[in-house]
């Protein structure tokens, strides 16, 4: 097992020096319909931020390669150097800004929706039991209104457990619930008003990576100031999603 | 896969499945049963070996040694396994890396600890930047075989030590008789003899390992039991292969594949249980005799 170790070690030690530096790794979750989920028909990440990052790094000159992490881990590992971006439709908020920095926004505040099944009273999004996931902006949000918040590590699990009738609501981004209300044939329904939480939707990097940051943030204001982002943004959201001016 | 599979909004019945389960994601799924079994392979040797430095520690007559011995053997089988698994690949990872950066970066100005963030050099990065994918999967795995081996090193470590106890004292006596040092008797006498006392112990360890295996997930390595959640969750109509929850159905695979494995188990233990009594003077050997004669 040592030998194991320090066979790696020593690769490391050989090759260390002469590849480029310019390779960035991007963290995401894969679990986030349809800001990215992994395609079963490839098995390769997809969504809309592969598309957006994939073009990113294009336009930077960058060499990029996708990293799947889990959603509750994807912070820690950011910072200790697993990779070197999160795109994993992760808000901009203040407290996620005193571990890491965000890029400039690359989606406008989007509303959250909540969703019950068919028939349910639009007050238990106020009163009831609603589901989200662990550590995000929605959770927070529940967590500080007088509904009681369950949480559940992946989004998927957060519809499971509307349907077997544990939560009264879910509360998550509407663009990602819109295709399961779409496809359940009436059985899940949108229940009260939307709620704008956050402040958009950036690349996450750590603190001390500006020159990181910076060739981003050049890049997505270059991609909203020519509509190519817009355009991305349609095809995958569709045409009511808030777009850049 | 097949040639049918090329669009599978046209596919129902039997096609729609033949294409479903040999879709990319599912070949990963396959993928992480070897996975699976590959940890095994290498953990339980490394285990082994671990433990039996352990006990040879325990049993020194050197009491720096034996003290050694003790602290690892307590320490670890009193901290739950999923704190090692956080613990080990972090602080062994950042100690690596700070090592390499002491080595190869001295002029380096800035401090590696910039509040949260853990910055060394590039040149001191585990795998290096620009490393494939591979890379990274085989330095978690590299990881994660070296936390197994040390949590379950500690209870072989005790295991084994207790079965080296458990060899007839009168056995050694003649050894001594005859001779022998103190360590010629344990590795012609001890040795080949505690096995038959260490098998049932072990037996148990191993299936324990074989349970602990998911917690691979915490090192970032998709295992079965990651591809089982990802798969089983509802498919919207964005997906190829849209279904609803079907999570019941994959657990209940991996339920089947974790008992099989356990069976298969047994029968090696109970075989192994069989040649090892084989003229030992336990119950066991005694009625191996008996049936014999």
């Amino acid at each position: 097992m040592k030998k194991l170790i320090l066979g790696l070690a020593l690769t490391a030690f050989g090759t260390g020096t002469a590849l480029a530096q310019d390779v960035v790794r991007m963290g995401s979750e894969g679990a986030y319909p349809p800001y990215n989920f992994i395609n079963d028909a490839t098995g390769e990440l997809d969504g809309f931020e592969r598309e957006l990052g994939d073009a990113i790094c294009e336009r930077a000159g960058l060499t990029c390669e996708w990293v799947i992490n889990d959603w509750d881990t994807i912070i820690p590992n950011l910072v200790s150097g697993n990779y070197d971006t999160i795109m994993a439709g992760m808000s901009i908020t203040e407290a996620r800004q005193e571990v890491i920095s965000f890029s400039q926004n690359y989606l406008q505040p989007e509303p959250s929706a909540f969703i019950g099944l068919a028939g349910a009273d639009p007050e238990m999004t106020m009163t009831g039991v609603v589901a989200a996931q662990s550590n995000t902006i929605q959770a927070g949000f529940i967590a500080e209104s007088e509904a009681d918040l369950l949480e559940f590590p992946t989004p998927d699990e957060t519809i499971a457990a509307l349907r077997n009738g544990e939560v009264d609501a879910v509360l998550a981004d509407k663009a990602f619930l819109e295709p399961y209300v779409g496809d359940s044939g009436g059985e899940l329904v949108f229940l009260g008003d939307d709620v704008l939480l956050g402040d958009g939707i950036g690349v996450g990097t750590r603190q001390s990576d500006d020159e990181l940051r910076a060739t981003l943030d050049g890049v997505i204001g270059e991609m909203k100031a020519d509509g190519s982002l817009n355009t991305m943004i349609t095809k995958w959201f569709g045409d009511e999603t808030p777009l850049f001016e | 896969m097949f040639g049918f599979c090329s669009d599978p909004s046209t596919l129902d019945g039997f096609n729609w499945f033949a294409c479903y389960l040999t879709s990319a994601t599912h070949l990963n799924f396959y993928g992480a049963f070897v996975l699976v079994m590959v940890l095994l392979a290498v953990t339980a040797p490394a285990a082994l070996g671990m433990g039996m430095l352990g006990a040879l520690a325990l049993r020194s007559r050197l009491w720096p040694l034996q003290g050694f011995g003790k602290i690892y053997v307590n320490i670890v089988r009193g901290v739950p396994d999923i704190v090692f698994f956080l613990f080990v690949p972090i602080a062994l990872g950042q100690g690596l890396e700070w090592m390499l950066h002491q080595v190869r970066c001295p002029d380096w100005s800035e401090p590696i600890r910039q509040g949260t963030d853990f910055l060394v050099c590039p040149e001191a990065k585990i795998p290096p930047n620009g490393s494939p994918q591979w890379l990274y999967t085989t330095y978690s795995f590299g990881m994660a075989v070296l936390a197994f081996a040390l949590v379950f090193g500690a209870f072989v470590a005790n295991t084994l030590h207790g079965a080296m106890q458990a060899v007839p004292r009168a056995q050694v006596e003649t050894a001594e008789a005859y001779g022998m040092t103190r360590r010629q008797a344990f590795r012609r006498v001890v040795l080949p003899q505690m096995w038959v006392y260490a098998l049932p112990g072990l037996s148990n360890i191993w299936q324990i390992l074989i349970k602990a295996t998911p917690l691979l997930f915490l090192l970032g390595l998709q295992d079965i039991v990651y591809w089982a959640r990802e798969l089983g969750g509802q498919k919207t109509s964005l997906f190829s292969y849209p279904h609803p929850d079907w999570r019941m159905w994959y657990f209940l695979a991996l339920l089947v594949f974790y008992l099989f494995l356990t069976w298969v188990s047994e029968r090696v233990f109970a075989w192994l249980g069989r040649r090892l009594s084989h003229g030992q003077a336990t119950a066991a050997g005694e009625r191996l005799r008996k049936a014999g004669a």
